[in-house]
């Protein structure tokens, strides 16, 4: 098809080839010409086509009649899963694909939007690539035995990336996994935190990215058959492949993708598509949506305008899909359930944002997805994230500020920050990693607690609760009495150490994941040629803060075992503690962060990626802090750390605004994939009516994200607004509160599958109250 | 590295004052309009029997501070301040213990350009200097109870020089929000609820009435200081309880902010 043929397809008149088929000329009618046509790029679409709105939530519909019926059954099925103990059913003998499974529906009468990850809802399947351990130990947990055939083929004909890595590894690496120091290592599972653009599916059909795939495969370089050249063309044969099978897939519901969307309906089933291939194939610890309702908004725009949708018809578009997001579901190990509280997806999806130009990127869309917390009620899946600009709509800030009132179910990030570093078309994976959209993508790395590394520098590199020597045996402290400058000249080399095996064994992991479990869907929905992050992460910023803090401003003693090894500290004087705005405090937070961000780029990065760091703890924070002793901050040995960046419980003792800008001087170039911050309110502190609580939760957010006067802005917050005696009854009385949801570091999670530990540690965080 | 200098407000030239800060809340939202630096100073000579700071009525209790000191913590927020239309509150304690303090910070807090106000029983009100009422916005002012008697027997003090406070006030066309705690078994009396409105009815500069429902929030605080909190049994007014509150107030032509 030519150039000029595309351009006048795209002014053709709209009734007159409406219903032809899925072609271009069809496809396309109505929307604004431009390069988007010629070469693969949703960005120009999107920027051609949108339909900012910037009035308030008034239109929005609400759940249709099929929408309950079928929410209701859903219901149903997971209270069935959560008397079963976790898992309504499990495949032992098929390993998933997206070929493996037949077509799976809710309850096809009511359902507009289709697809299922196996043949029936709720279904876990299995993906041993990643590791047949975890498929085993999982399967196991809940009362199923894997198919000795699988366990057989996994475990002698056909390697997985889990056996992979442990061939590689050093002891040093298997040291540092065991002692804790390292957390979450995507060593034994998917890594997750690739975000395929789904949304080429819908506006090219798979025929176009097929073809565009085989040309670059033409034209790479075979002349000199490199090792980059021979991954290269063998990478793009998986893509190719994987592209065909998602259209069979497709067909198995009755559907043929080869061409673009027609319809919104379409636009939506196809994305979906796109997306239930991924999770098909991957059982990533995240598995984001990216940013999809601005999007979809310009096909349910052109259909409302044809009259051939209603207000209540596109609501229950965006109600069956998330409904189907709602149904992600993956089988893990208990103990990794225990790590993140439940079973966390990170089906993240991004909402809203400015443009480059100033335009905000706020539809309608933007709206009805939000308010399918309304439709369907709270839930901790989508991990819905709104991009938060100072020059968002009022309309929208306060739509946002009431359904964080009554949901508890929305993270921010900041938009004005991270346009500038990415753009105006990325999204959020995970909890808060940024990328460019189809052009972008991490190796996740978990990460590393530098609390436990700061003891580290402290014991000579031996473990405080084993006594083994795990980091190099360097001249322990030996004062009674710590001294500043010793410490830090003690935790700077032990720093380079914990970075250089870090790094190390994140390159072991990547290059086996590549090898053995190769993400062909998502990396099909992406440009060839990507930037790749290597994202690693810190645990316990605010402990080696207020630590050093403690020991340079009080008087700190440490109290040794008889091996030596120091079990207690003891303090005298009035430390400064982060979480109060106080400079003294806030400036070495700052150091640490900085310094193990430089000590991590030293190491060079598996495929040349660009090292990123995060400040998230997800909820491992608790098991971070049962894994690290005693620290100088007076944190007694097993406490938990704070989640995230936030300061710890109870220190931030001046109030929210005082806290936060703790947190927003937090640089965020310093650690690019991300710094976050749980915020947590009772109804009454927002002030005293609803109308109050919006306009001073809107203003805060605005206040937070720009306006302090000693950052560029801080990049993430949750936020909670609950009062604690609610929580403290759902650990009482769970059945009462199915859906009671609270965001934790980065995302949601449904309180009452929280363990009990994990919950106290959420009702022992600062609450900001209303009294002194 | 953060390395571009803060543009913080300059803190202007005010003669510095000591005071006795007890706390700070630098994100308060239900003292005042919009989001506020709250400033809690120690030291009250009330003993209201359901005080939620009892830790606060100490007189030389808290961190000797001066108001100088406190202004320049008070300039790093003041863009998040003037955002939101929040401002400065003074609270307590009772802010009148130390007029001069209040003093110095309001006239800085106005050099900075920020809103202020000040929470106050009135039992003090004599001790305010008019050029410290100059430099207050808007003042929030709690009536405890309308009745003589009980208002001696809940906060230990006679209500008469709160009234004449309320007077003044009124007569320099001061705004002011009233403030009554509901208290069940307690100040929930309708002949009660009735002369605090019939108090505010006649007054021409209150702005806002806010009923405040009990709450007992500082009970660990007696607790921990080792004193007897006598309303351990009295609950928190019902729903019902603060429309009726409500419902008095309007017969008297009174409407408040929680009856909208």
């Amino acid at each position: 098809m030519t150039r000029q043929d595309h351009e006048s397809a795209a002014l053709a008149d709209d009734e007159q080839t409406w219903g032809k088929g899925n072609t271009p000329e069809v496809s396309w009618a109505g929307f604004t010409a431009g390069p988007w046509q010629h070469e693969i790029d949703v960005r120009d679409f999107i920027q051609r086509n949108v339909t900012p709105y910037i009035g308030d939530h008034k239109f929005l519909a609400g759940a249709t009649k099929a929408t309950k019926a079928l929410w209701n059954r859903v219901m149903e099925l997971r209270k069935e899963e959560y008397e079963k103990g976790g898992v309504l059913d499990a495949d032992t003998s098929v390993p998933s694909d997206l070929l493996s499974h037949g077509a799976g529906y809710i309850q096809p009468s009511l359902e507009s939007i289709v697809g299922l990850q196996t043949d029936k809802p709720l279904k876990r399947a299995i993906m041993p690539t990643g590791g047949v351990k975890m498929v085993v130990d999982g399967l196991k947990a809940y009362g199923y035995k894997i198919d000795p055939a699988i366990q057989e083929i996994f475990g002698r004909y056909r390697k997985s990336h889990n056996q992979g890595v442990f061939d590689a590894y050093t002891s040093e690496m298997r040291a540092i996994r065991k002692s804790g120091i390292i957390t979450g290592l995507p060593d034994a599972y998917g890594r997750g935190r690739i975000i395929g653009d789904y949304r080429r599916v819908a506006l090219y059909g798979v025929d176009r990215l097929i073809a565009e795939r085989e040309e670059q495969k033409d034209i790479s370089d075979a002349a000199r058959m490199s090792e980059e050249v021979i991954r290269e063309r063998e990478e793009l044969s998986d893509q190719i492949r994987a592209l065909k099978d998602l259209k069979v897939m497709a067909s198995k519901y009755g559907y043929d993708i080869s061409g673009p969307a027609n319809t919104a309906q379409e636009a939506i089933q196809w994305l979906y598509f796109g997306y239930l291939g991924a999770i098909k194939e991957q059982n990533g610890a995240a598995m984001s949506l990216g940013r999809t309702s601005t999007f979809l908004d310009i096909y349910v725009e052109r259909d409302l305008k044809a009259h051939r949708l209603t207000e209540s018809e596109a609501q229950a578009l965006f109600d069956q899909f998330v409904i189907k997001l709602r149904l992600v579901k993956f089988l893990r190990t208990p103990d990794y359930d225990a790590l993140f509280s439940g079973d966390p997806t990170w089906v993240t999806e991004s909402i809203g944002g400015m443009s480059s130009d100033g335009r905000t990127l706020v539809t309608k869309s933007s709206f009805r997805f939000l308010h399918t917390l309304d439709t369907l009620g709270p839930a901790p899946e989508p991990n819905l994230t709104v991009l938060w600009s100072h020059a968002l709509p009022q309309g929208f800030k306060d739509f946002c500020a009431l359904t964080s009132i009554r949901t508890s179910s929305i993270q921010y990030e900041n938009d004005d920050l991270m346009r500038g570093f990415w753009g105006d078309d990325y999204g959020i994976a995970c909890c808060v990693s940024p990328m460019r959209i189809g052009k972008q993508m991490q190796f996740f790395g978990a990460r590393a607690n530098l609390a436990k590394c700061m003891l580290y520098a402290l014991n000579g590199g031996r473990d405080e609760l084993t006594g083994e020597q795990i980091g190099p045996a360097l001249e322990p402290i030996s004062s009674d009495v710590l001294d500043y400058d010793e410490v830090i000249g003690h935790f700077l080399p032990m720093m380079d150490w914990l970075a250089r095996t870090y790094v190390g064994a994140l390159n072991v992991i990547h290059y086996m994941h590549d090898k053995y479990s190769y993400e062909r869907l998502e990396m099909a929905l992406h440009d060839k040629d990507v930037l790749r992050t290597l994202a690693c992460g810190m645990a316990g910023l605010s402990v080696v803060a207020d630590s050093l803090a403690a020991i340079k401003y009080a008087k700190v003693t440490a109290v040794r075992d008889e091996r030596g090894l120091a079990q207690d500290f003891i303090i005298e004087g009035d430390p400064p503690r982060f979480g109060n705005n106080d400079e003294r405090v806030d400036a070495i937070a700052r150091w640490a962060m900085e310094a193990f961000m430089e000590k991590l780029k030293k190491i060079p990065a598996y495929r040349n990626a660009v090292h990123t760091q995060s400040i998230l703890t997800i909820t491992s924070n608790v098991v971070y802090g049962k894994k690290t002793g005693a620290t100088p901050d007076g944190r007694k040995k097993g406490e938990p750390f704070a989640p995230g960046a936030n300061p710890m419980s109870g220190r931030d003792f001046k109030g929210a605004l005082a806290s936060m800008s703790s947190v927003a001087k937090l640089d965020y170039r310093h650690a690019q994939d991300g710094i976050s911050y749980t915020f947590s309110i009772v109804p009454s502190a927002l002030g005293p009516v609803e109308s109050d609580q919006i306009a001073n939760l809107t203003g805060l957010l605005d206040t937070y994200f720009g306006l302090n006067p000693h950052s560029n802005g801080a990049q993430h917050i949750n936020v909670n607004v609950l009062e604690r005696e609610a929580l403290l009854d759902a650990m009482e009385h769970p059945e009462k509160y199915p859906q009671l949801t609270i965001r934790v570091s980065g995302y949601a999670v449904n309180f009452v599958k929280l363990t009990r530990e994990q919950q106290l540690d959420v009702v022992n965080r600062t609450f900001h109250g209303c009294c002194a | 590295m953060w390395s571009t200098a803060p543009s913080m407000a300059a803190v202007p030239e005010v003669t510095a004052v000591d005071g006795y800060v007890h706390s700070v809340e630098t994100a308060g939202t239900v003292d005042g309009p919009g989001v506020r630096f709250v400033v809690f100073l120690a030291g009250c000579r009330l003993t209201c029997l359901y005080c939620h700071n009892p830790d606060t009525q100490k007189l030389g209790g808290g961190r000797l501070l001066s108001s100088r000191a406190l202004l320049q913590e008070i300039a790093e927020y003041k863009p998040y301040l003037m955002h939101t239309h929040g401002g400065v509150t003074v609270s307590g304690g009772e802010p009148l213990v130390q007029p001069a303090f209040v003093e110095a910070v309001f006239q800085g807090c106005k050099e900075l350009g920020l809103h202020t106000a000040l929470d106050t029983s009135g039992f003090l009100g004599a001790r305010a200097s008019d050029a410290l009422l100059d430099a207050t916005d808007l003042v929030l002012l709690d009536i405890k109870s309308g009745l003589p008697g009980l208002y001696q027997r809940v906060t230990g003090v006679p209500l008469q020089p709160t009234l004449e406070f309320a007077r003044r006030l009124e007569a320099r066309k001061q705004p002011v929000w009233v403030r009554f705690v509901l208290v069940p078994g307690l100040t929930d009396g309708e002949d009660n609820i009735r002369a605090v409105a019939r108090i505010v009815a006649k007054l021409k500069n209150v702005e806002r009435v806010e009923v405040l429902p009990f709450h007992k929030m500082g009970e660990h605080k007696w607790e921990e200081m080792g004193m007897e909190y006598k309303l351990k049994e009295t609950p928190s007014p019902t729903k019902e309880q603060l429309e009726c509150a409500d419902a008095i107030f309007r017969a008297e032509g009174v409407v408040t902010a929680s009856a909208g």
